[in-house]
């Protein structure tokens, strides 16, 4: 795996990005709902006592849960069926190419995208709270945890797009397994996990089994990552209870290691797969 | 042609689960030589190729190209391919898809530019492929199979779905390439091109190589019937006695004749005079060849 080649495949994939628009949309995207809910925050924040960056990064750390890894999939389900679809996959691996360099090439490309989109989208909100007043050293550190936590989220649902890119066998499927892989994580993960909260009704489940399996699923982790920067966004965001119960860092070391794992898997998933 | 083989199959066998695959496959291409590989659907072209490019596991034999035993890094460097109909990243250029392609082959940048030249694509190298039409994109395919002058190229389908001149186009830059003196292999269904184009014709039949020879080589020993027809100058009834064979029309006449007996049969015909007006020999067709082969012991 030399990094010439890595950097050679990244740079196509820049591009590629950059040219059908998906950075533009990305980042439009992720700035117009960010903006949004720091404006319709505005009103509340003198309510509850918190500046406005507050309320707004709480607002935008539920949305980053459920827009970063749908940005991600919609970027990565194409990365393998796509070029198998197009031949040139069979192509490139003729080449003195690895199936790991070729991963990691893309990988490189999605997240310089992801992060230029993640960056620009909420520090647009930033910019705004601040010039509105509403923002202070606090708030805006928080600020840098959702954009940190939010990169790392999306880097792992890129991973989990290449998996499913790497089973399917045209891009339609490959598109369709990206819906399902994010309506399980981000939907019905929650869903399942409140149903048995309240069918638990505060036993053991709830107070020792449920705070891991939340911190286990990337989407939660962020949620739990974001909130435990202050007392102030566990108040805003409800989330404090189960991120207590919780040592420090698991939600870190959760973010963390799924898009490492998700390319490892990917890694595997690809290998089986003869173009 | 020992000594310059630049692919050396040797009983190479990959089954899949069930029908397909290719079996015991023992082939070789020299430098600078074209061989055509002819087939149906599924009778193990692109297995085979696919085997000698190290994109599929086999399950027996051997395989050298120039020299390099298969999946070395040598054996791989020597080697291109034009995969069936490829189509290169819509949103990229001409110039920026090559570029890649040089990159990754670690050959000067210049390499790619020139050869954009030579491949006639100078003029739409920056736009985008998606705006390409067919013929371009395969030229744009043939281009990287020229980059860092391989020692053997595969090439499947090379003009399938290529209006005459993009075909004829695509061929002139085959045959440069064997000039050059690159062992190339073109798989094709297009079996009037192949005749004027290539040194050698192999046929698979269910993943079995059933010839494997030029082309004047393998009408010979198939021993198609070369067929005849006259015209006579009125009723042609005396000619359909003498030669059989069936009656076009009232005037006409058709038979076969071997190799052996053909011109044994013209001296005959000749000796007739003015009671034959016009002789066409028709020789048995590519078509008829490849039949030949392609269906040889099949129960049907």
């Amino acid at each position: 795996m030399s990094p010439g080649r890595v950097l050679a495949i990244a740079e196509t994939e820049f591009r590629i990005l950059r040219r059908n628009r998906w950075l533009f949309i990305a980042t439009a995207l992720l700035s117009v709902f960010a903006l949004a809910l720091t404006i319709s925050g505005a009103s509340t924040s003198g309510a509850l006592g918190v500046d406005l960056l507050t309320i707004s990064v709480a607002s935008m750390t539920t949305l980053a849960v459920y827009l970063v890894p749908l940005v991600a999939l919609l970027m990565s389900f194409e990365a393998i069926a796509g070029d198998a679809e197009r031949g040139s996959l069979a192509l490139l691996l003729t080449y003195p190419v690895s199936r790991g360099t070729l991963l990691l090439g893309k990988f490189v490309a999605h997240v310089a995208g992801l992060a230029i989109a993640v960056v620009i989208g909420f520090g647009l909100t930033g910019v705004v709270a601040f010039a509105m007043g509403g923002a202070g050293p606090e708030s805006g550190l928080a600020l840098l945890r959702l954009m940190a936590g939010s990169i790392l989220l999306g880097a792992a649902f890129l991973a989990f797009g290449y998996v499913v890119s790497g089973f399917s066998r045209s891009v339609a499927a490959a598109a369709g397994g990206a819906g399902f892989v994010w309506l399980i994580l981000v939907v019905l993960y929650d869903l399942v996990l409140l149903a048995m909260v309240i069918w638990d009704n505060g036993g053991a489940f709830s107070r020792q089994v449920f705070p891991w399996v939340l911190a286990a699923n990337p989407a939660d982790a962020l949620r739990l990552f974001s909130v435990t920067a202050s007392t102030e966004q566990a108040l805003a965001t409800g989330m404090g209870a189960a991120a207590n119960a919780l040592p420090q860092g698991v939600a870190l070391l959760s973010l963390l290691l799924w898009p490492v794992a998700g390319l490892m898997l990917a890694r595997l998933v690809f290998g089986r797969r003869v173009p | 042609m020992t000594d310059n083989a630049v692919l050396n199959v040797s009983g190479l066998t990959r089954r899949f689960n069930g029908t397909g695959g290719i079996s015991d496959v023992t082939l070789r291409v020299a430098a600078g030589e074209r061989v055509a590989l002819l087939g149906h659907n599924g009778a193990g072209k692109s297995t085979l190729m696919k085997a000698v490019l190290g994109l599929l596991p086999v399950d027996r034999g051997s395989t050298s190209i120039a020299g390099h035993a298969l999946g070395s890094a040598e054996a791989r460097a020597a080697v291109a391919y034009l995969p069936e109909a490829v189509a290169f990243h819509p949103a990229l250029t001409g110039r920026e898809q090559l570029r890649l392609f040089a990159k990754l082959a670690q050959v000067p940048r210049k390499e790619a530019d020139d050869l954009l030249d030579r491949v006639g694509l100078a003029d739409a190298a920056d736009r985008r492929i998606g705006t390409y039409s067919k013929g371009m994109r395969q030229r744009l395919g043939m281009a990287q199979v020229f980059l860092g002058k391989p020692a053997l190229a595969l090439l499947d389908e090379p003009t399938s779905g290529l209006d005459p001149i993009a075909r004829h186009d695509l061929y002139a830059l085959i045959d440069a390439l064997a000039a050059e003196g690159t062992g190339v292999m073109i798989a094709s269904h297009a079996l009037t091109e192949i005749e004027a184009r290539t040194d050698r014709i192999a046929i698979l039949r269910q993943g079995q190589v059933v010839a494997d020879a030029p082309l004047s080589e393998l009408f010979a020993r198939a021993q198609l019937p070369i067929r005849i027809r006259l015209e006579a100058p009125g009723d042609a009834s005396a000619l359909f006695e003498r030669f059989g064979g069936h009656r076009i029309n009232g005037a006409r006449v058709e038979f076969s004749v071997t190799a052996d007996n053909k011109m044994a049969r013209l001296a005959e015909v000749t000796a007739l005079g003015t009671a034959v007006r016009d002789l066409e020999i028709i020789p048995p067709s590519l078509e008829t060849l490849y039949r030949h082969y392609s269906q040889q012991g099949e129960p049907s």
